[in-house]
């Protein structure tokens, strides 16, 4: 039996030691963000904080700030629209019908389940009516129902724009309404063969005239074959008369927000990149999205950090790849990007973008689980990313993993939405001066 | 009672040489489905060696323990020392099949590679050589009286 267990050892030690452990010195945010070497271990490292209530505590918000829970009890809200008369929308679903290819995706399936909310997804739109303006929610009532799972959300020309994991539907909107009960129009199908990456994000054009449809990839890197990819990891911009579309930007491996900027009107994403190269590889972004830009998925990351699962290789393809603008970290998983115009939340939160990060599964030491904000100078992402919720982490548990962040600029506050809680959440400055209207407000 | 009795038996009971043939016949396929990956860059013939070795090791680790337990009990106790390689043998198959199972489970070109083509290589080998242990013959007797 000696002779055994010299010879299982040496295995045992590869079966365990493989993947490296996360360097806290290497800086992975901002304009240039630090890559490591590859790391594909035989075991990808992997840390699945379960979910947990919150009890009587709420998310921790700098000094300043107030938090509070405007919607509880929803059906894995994902997205968050606020309407002209103030009526926020909340998108609540669970999509992806991605088959097992392989062994490993029964077990990943299994694993990542662990870290997720048990409600089955509502399917449906949830409007949320605060009647006095004090921040509070006195109705909340179900808006639209018998979607499929639906996501990205848009406002225009009394219009409102759902995209659904397969489809993108309008309905027509009265003010005031509480309810639509008719069936939406179909301006246009979206991908949505295997859906492996199943959200659709979308925003409107500043003039109203184009939507933007983000389309993540049927895969982590090609490994269910590149037949799969087509239209997938890009953004459609699609004509909203015609609901003709195009290909605006491809290589963006799952594109899961999308958002114009305040301030030179350029349309900017969050991309989740890709698994299983380490604990520190590859970083998610905030990049602008140039017309007709390639990002590098699969072939590459970071530009021209080629990535060597994917064969054949496309060096020309590589050659084209775009650098992201603005890192994030490795693995956080960014779901959510707004923007703060016009003065935004104050104080170091005036300038910039909120992004909400839904938290990593692939690393030993978690990342994400929080609402950052990117400050801009010059309509450009510039310096550290600066915390602006955080506590969703516990003794391991994820209490919240924060969706989509939505500025509503009208009333200077944040919603973020939260589907392990089923909660939305809402971020407001504290009021300094005593007796103006809103003190009551809370 | 006169009689003479040449009795000469294989060193597996017959269920337990129908578990090895899932070894047996899996991971050469699998070896086959690799060499044709690493041919074609066709996805499918990496997701069929997934499952050929996913089901060689359920079958291996059935024929690791029967390995075991029959060291002691049942037709290897008449012969420990190839009962004991035998163990080996089946024991290191199964756990190169167990890593080669987790290779195969990488992403693209980096679920086979060459250690996912040496592991289904030396798989493959160690099957056919338990194979040959088990289904040799372990020993005659002759009863005379």
């Amino acid at each position: 039996m000696s002779r055994l267990a010299i010879l299982t050892a040496p295995l045992i030690l590869i079966l365990t030691g493989c993947q490296g452990n996360s360097d806290p010195d290497l800086d992975q945010t901002g304009e240039r963000p630090e890559l490591p070497e590859q790391n594909d271990a035989l075991v990808p490292a992997m840390e699945i904080p379960t979910p947990q209530g919150w009890g009587d505590d709420l998310p921790t918000v700098p000094e300043g700030y107030t938090i509070s829970a405007i919607a509880k009890d929803l059906k894995i809200p994902r997205q968050v629209l606020v309407l002209p008369n103030g009526d926020i929308l909340v998108a609540e679903g669970s999509g992806g019908n991605a088959p097992k290819l392989r062994p490993k995706d029964i077990i990943a399936r299994w694993i990542k389940q662990r870290g997720k909310s048990s409600v089955e997804g509502g399917d449906r739109i949830t409007l949320l009516r605060d009647r006095d303006g004090d921040g509070q929610t006195d109705l909340q009532t179900t808006f639209i129902e018998g979607l499929d799972a639906p996501y990205g959300l848009a406002f225009v020309d009394n219009t409102l724009y759902v995209a659904n994991q397969d489809n993108l539907v309008s309905f027509p909107y009265t003010e005031g309404a509480i309810r639509i009960t008719e069936p939406g129009r179909e301006l246009t199908k979206l991908p949505a063969k295997i859906n492996h990456h199943w959200t659709k994000a979308m925003t409107a054009s500043p003039d109203g005239s184009k939507l933007y449809v983000g389309i993540g990839s049927n895969s982590n890197v090609g490994e269910r074959g590149m037949d799969v990819e087509e239209d997938r990891a890009v953004i459609w911009e699609i004509d909203r008369e015609t609901g003709a579309s195009r290909i605006f930007a491809s290589g963006l491996r799952n594109p899961t927000a999308l958002a114009f900027d305040p301030w030179n009107e350029r349309l900017w994403a969050v991309v989740n990149e890709r698994d299983e190269l380490g604990p520190q590889l590859v970083p998610d972004y905030l990049t602008s999205v140039r017309e007709g830009g390639f990002y590098g998925w699969p072939y590459s990351y970071y530009g021209g950090n080629v990535d060597p699962r994917i064969k054949p290789a496309r060096p020309d393809l590589v050659r084209q790849a775009i650098v992201p603008d603005y890192a994030l970290g490795s693995h956080v998983a960014a779901l959510g990007v707004d923007f703060a115009s016009d003065g935004g939340l104050g104080g170091q939160f005036s300038v910039g973008a909120f992004v909400g990060q839904h938290g990593s599964w692939n690393r030993a030491d978690p990342s994400g689980y929080k609402v950052v904000f990117v400050p801009f100078t010059g309509g450009r992402p510039r310096g550290e990313p600066v915390d602006l919720v955080t506590g969703f982490l516990k003794d391991g548990h994820a209490r919240g993993r924060p969706v989509g962040v939505t500025y509503d600029a009208e009333r200077r506050v944040l919603l973020v939405a939260d589907d392990v809680s089923n909660t939305v959440w809402r971020i407001a400055p504290k009021v300094a001066s005593r007796g103006s209207p809103t003190t009551q407000a809370r | 009672m006169d009689r003479t009795v040449n009795s000469s038996r294989s060193f597996a009971h017959p269920l337990h040489a129908i578990l090895l043939a899932f070894p047996v016949a899996l991971y050469p396929a699998a070896l086959l489905t690799d060499i044709t990956y690493l041919n074609t860059a066709q996805i499918q013939w990496t997701n069929f060696s997934s499952w050929l070795i996913a089901g060689a090791d359920l079958f291996a680790g059935l024929v690791v323990a029967w390995a075991l337990i029959g060291l002691f009990s049942g037709r290897a106790r008449h012969s420990q020392g190839r009962g004991i390689l035998y163990l080996i043998v089946v024991a290191v198959m199964f756990i190169l099949g167990v890593v080669n199972a987790f290779q195969h489970a990488r992403d693209g070109w980096h679920s086979v590679g060459t250690v996912g083509l040496v592991l289904s290589i030396l798989c493959t080998l160690l099957a056919f050589g338990a194979a040959f242990i088990a289904n040799g013959n372990t020993y005659s007797v002759e009863d005379r009286t």
